[in-house]
């Protein structure tokens, strides 16, 4: 075991930590503001991905398909907000559950019907594609280093965002009191409709950025969905920073645990029991992680206390 | 006797005539059709114990639903391969006999739901919703990775396990022993609803500081609502099993979770017969639109929008009107 | 002086740079009804919770016939004796009346895990439960469904609730708030015989209540208790009417 495949292994955790938190974040910004859970979060992640799919294989062009999946998604946030989401905002969490779960049930069908069951590939941009060399002789992906940067990017500027623009001080003013920014003269549908595109839009383009690395297929969207669900109840329901460091700590977790606990096994079992129990127990490593900060802070690690 | 009282029965009816009838026409794809209706139901009569009383939005009800179909997947196949499941320190061979199965898997997965419930109750709203899913989550990725019992592919058991003094063989006898099940869930889940622990729970649902005010600790309230809860949905796990003779973990995936909290809302909340009514019509439904669109969950999802968005109160809320207090 | 039934030493709690009780030490004695009252923001809801346990105080005791409950959560508070009504209704709307009571009952004798036998046919939770509405005045409401009370109803059976436990001492959050002249004075009626099974302690607004009722008053400002003493008491006490009673004597 070398360092060289220690160091590749944590980029690859932050890699999908950071893409975590941009699905992640939009999910933690619908709930601390509008109180909505929203399950159909993973079906515009995958409709970000179809969208850069479609649109890049028919001009080519990977930025082009960026765009779209930026415009899809976003396009597809608000208008599910605008005729179902926003009918929620009163209702229970049980009836938040249903509803979505049913808009899931629509997209990923819709999308299954326009787009058929095989999976759709989108291609790493010629540009971006083979390896670099990092300090210390590292070789690496252009495209995940690029992934890593370009989320930052996005992190960095959701951050000013919420913290320095008029937007922000809406959105923040919208966590703690309704009455408050009504009272403020804000357009609150308007706010909750642009808040609920920004997120899909954020869900959208980590779908998109994603979908070049692994496929793009239908039903792709949920169990990052779940993984974002684990990010921001180890965080904290309703901060973004909360999903930050939650998205940097589940990445790292999956991706380490499934590298390095077989081999820690391999010390003290036959390799083959190893594996075995090593594989099981890095499957469930983010949910015992889960466990453990939920017993030790119940509302996450940046929540609110209850 | 009330409409709401009137109309179970007649759904109850329902399920006793036409199987019966299907069995005399020789039509056995009804029955076993029936007999998944009446396994869901099943699987959601114990899923309503939580969520219908205790106000808990279980999302990862199926991680009970899975445990008892590995339960029976397990025990059945070292009964099968003739191979024990352990010989030291003691020996513990496996088994094709029903009730022995039932056992292990009530006592399982009404294990896991204690641990769950331990640590997820701890927390309440969206978290526990998330947080269930999570755990829903994880044991879907175990039984994926867990190759000694089929992983991915989940394991077959080529006969159907046995039950003393009949043959489950046909499909009407093990019908009957689902439909059995189910109505001694219903007796069980009616009972509690009027009894002092339905009354404290379903008090710790509406207003958990009146009922700490009483003297009673909500947590573990919910706790043993939660527990009960699994053991039921875990014995419709391994009926279940049984029916396919197949277990795999699509057994433990988020959506048969989701699809549980379905027939509940479909058939009415806080209804006794609410999970059976969703289910039957989830089962039908699946089986007509299924076979006349292949994209039959999109007019399901929007069905189910509808109901959420306007319909209140679910079929029985329809035809039985507003549910009323007992007692 | 009789020995004290509830008891508090030192509390302090504070919320922020906010001292929402400080030093609070006062006491309840069997028979008597012992009145807190302050102005808004006083502390007395803050108080309540620390009494109630709701609330963990920063410093300080609370004693429950002599024994420290200070540890204990609400629901062993409750089964050590003390019973609580809300300042705002805490019932549960979708169950009848009887049930409501029927809850206080099945809190009084505990085991809540039977499971098969209708908690209502059970004769001793129905009697002790339909003993309490009689003595509130609703008994004839009692298969009434409680979101159908009126408010004054409901603050009726708030009390209720807390008679079906028969407490060592009760804790009243305010339970005239909203009832009007004719009700709080059935009420006040009501509590004055109530005394003599358990001691009260009242928090209330309502200033004629108080002075009718109590035979004890502190004063609580800005979380200290700045004066304590029998209705005549407060009545004259200059800096009690400074701070508080100024405009309203």
């Amino acid at each position: 075991m070398s360092l060289i495949l220690i160091a590749e292994q944590i980029l690859n955790g932050l890699q999908s930590g950071i893409m975590l938190f941009l699905m992640a974040a939009g999910l933690t910004l619908i709930f601390g503001v509008m109180g909505l859970i929203n399950l159909a979060h993973g079906s515009l992640y995958m409709v970000g991905a179809f969208c850069a799919a479609a649109v890049a294989a028919a001009t080519g062009s990977f930025a082009l398909g960026l765009v779209a999946a930026l415009a899809g998604a976003a396009a597809a946030g608000a208008l599910i907000e605008l005729v179902v989401i926003r009918r929620l905002y009163d209702r229970d969490h049980l009836d938040q559950v249903l509803a979505t779960f049913a808009l899931i049930l629509v997209f990923s069908e819709g999308t299954r019907w326009v787009f058929g069951s095989f999976p759709l590939y989108l291609d790493v941009p010629a540009a971006l594609s083979g390896p670099v060399t990092l300090p210390g002789g590292i070789e690496y992906p252009l495209y995940r280093l690029t992934l890593i940067l370009a989320g930052l990017a996005v992190a960095a500027g959701l951050f000013w965002l919420i913290a320095r623009t008029r937007i922000g001080i809406q959105i923040r003013a919208g966590e703690n009191d309704r009455e408050m920014i009504a009272a403020l003269g804000v357009d609150i549908d308007r706010l909750y409709t642009f808040i609920f595109a920004l997120g899909a839009a954020l869900a959208g383009l980590a779908g998109a950025l994603v979908g070049a690395i692994q496929s793009v297929q239908v039903g792709m969207g949920e169990p990052v969905l779940i993984l974002a669900f684990v990010t921001i109840v180890i965080g904290g329901i309703g901060s973004i920073k909360g999903a930050l460091v939650g998205a940097l700590l589940v990445g790292l977790t999956e991706t380490l645990g499934s590298v390095f606990l077989p081999e820690v096994f391999k010390l003290f079992m036959a390799p083959a029991a190893a594996t075995q129990t090593g594989a099981s127990l890095s499957s469930m490593a983010i949910y015992i992680l889960m466990a453990g900060v939920l017993l030790w802070r119940p509302t996450g690690l940046f929540g609110a206390r209850a | 006797m009330t409409r709401e009282t009137l109309f179970n029965l007649a759904v109850l009816a329902g399920l006793i005539a036409l199987p019966l009838y299907a069995h005399l026409a020789e039509e056995p794809f009804t029955i076993t059709l029936a007999t998944r209706a009446v396994i869901l139901s099943l699987a959601a009569v114990g899923l309503n114990i939580a969520l219908g009383i205790g106000g808990l939005v279980s999302l990862g009800h199926a991680v009970f639903f899975g445990i008892g179909g590995y339960a029976m997947g397990i025990l059945a196949f070292h009964a099968q391969n003739y191979m024990p499941l352990m010989e030291a320190p003691f020996l513990i061979e496996g088994t094709k006999s029903m009730p022995m199965i039932w056992l292990v898997a009530v006592i399982a997965s009404a294990l896991a739901a204690l641990v769950i419930g331990l640590l997820s109750l701890r927390t309440s709203g969206v978290y526990f919703i998330m947080i269930t899913l999570a755990f829903g989550q994880m044991f879907y990725y175990f039984a994926i990775s867990w190759s000694a019992y089929g992983g991915e592919d989940g394991m077959s058991i080529y006969v159907r396990n046995d039950f003393p003094g009949l043959n489950t063989l046909v499909p009407i006898q093990f019908y009957g022993l689902c439909l059995a099940a189910l109505v001694l869930a219903l007796g069980f889940n009616g009972a509690l609803a009027r009894s002092r622990f339905g009354l404290a729970l379903n008090a710790a649902r509406q207003v958990p500081e009146r009922v700490r005010a009483v003297g009673l600790d909500p947590f573990r309230l919910r706790l043993v609502a939660f527990t009960i809860s699994g053991a039921i949905t875990g014995l419709a796990g391994a009926l279940f099993a049984d029916l396919n003779r197949f277990v795999s973990p699509t057994m433990f995936s988020w959506q048969l979770s989701g699809e549980f909290i379905v027939f509940i809302i479909i058939g009415g909340t806080a209804r006794l017969f609410g999970p059976v009514v969703g289910a039957c019509l989830f089962v039908v439904l699946e089986h007509y639109i299924g076979g006349w669109s292949d994209y039959w969950h999109i007019w399901f999802g929007l069905l189910l929008l509808v109901i959420v968005l306007f319909g209140r109160g679910g079929v029985i809320g329809l035809i039985a009107g507003k549910a009323r207090a007992h007692g | 002086m009789a020995k004290a039934v509830l008891e508090t030493k030192g509390l302090r709690k504070a919320f922020g740079a906010l001292q929402a009780t400080d030093d609070v030490s006062i006491s309840l004695r069997a028979g008597e009804i012992h009145a807190i009252i302050g102005p808004n923001g006083a502390g007395k809801s803050t108080l309540i919770g620390q009494i109630s346990g709701a609330l963990t105080p920063d410093a300080g005791q609370v004693l429950l016939g002599g024994k420290d409950v200070t540890g204990l959560p609400v629901q062993a508070r409750a089964r050590a004796g003390l019973a609580r009504t809300f300042q705002i209704s805490q019932l549960a709307m979708e169950d009848t009346v009887l049930q409501n009571a029927a809850l206080g009952a099945l809190g009084a004798f505990g085991r809540p895990f039977g499971m098969v036998r209708p908690v209502l046919r059970d004769t001793a939770i129905r009697d002790r439960a339909e003993a309490a509405l009689e003595r509130v005045g609703l008994l004839d409401q009692r298969a009434m469904r409680t979101a159908e009370l009126s408010h004054g109803q409901r603050r009726q059976l708030e009390v209720a609730v807390a008679l079906t436990l028969e407490p060592r001492a009760f804790v009243m959050d305010e339970p005239m708030a909203g009832l009007g002249t004719e009700g709080s004075a059935r009420l006040t009626g009501f509590l004055d015989e109530l005394r003599s099974q358990a001691p009260i302690l009242l928090v209330e607004h309502d200033m004629d209540a108080v002075f009718a009722l109590a035979d004890r008053i502190s004063v609580l400002v800005y979380g200290r208790v700045i004066a304590s003493g029998t209705v005549e008491e407060i009545r004259r006490d200059p800096a009690v009417r400074e701070a508080y009673l100024g405009d309203e004597t």
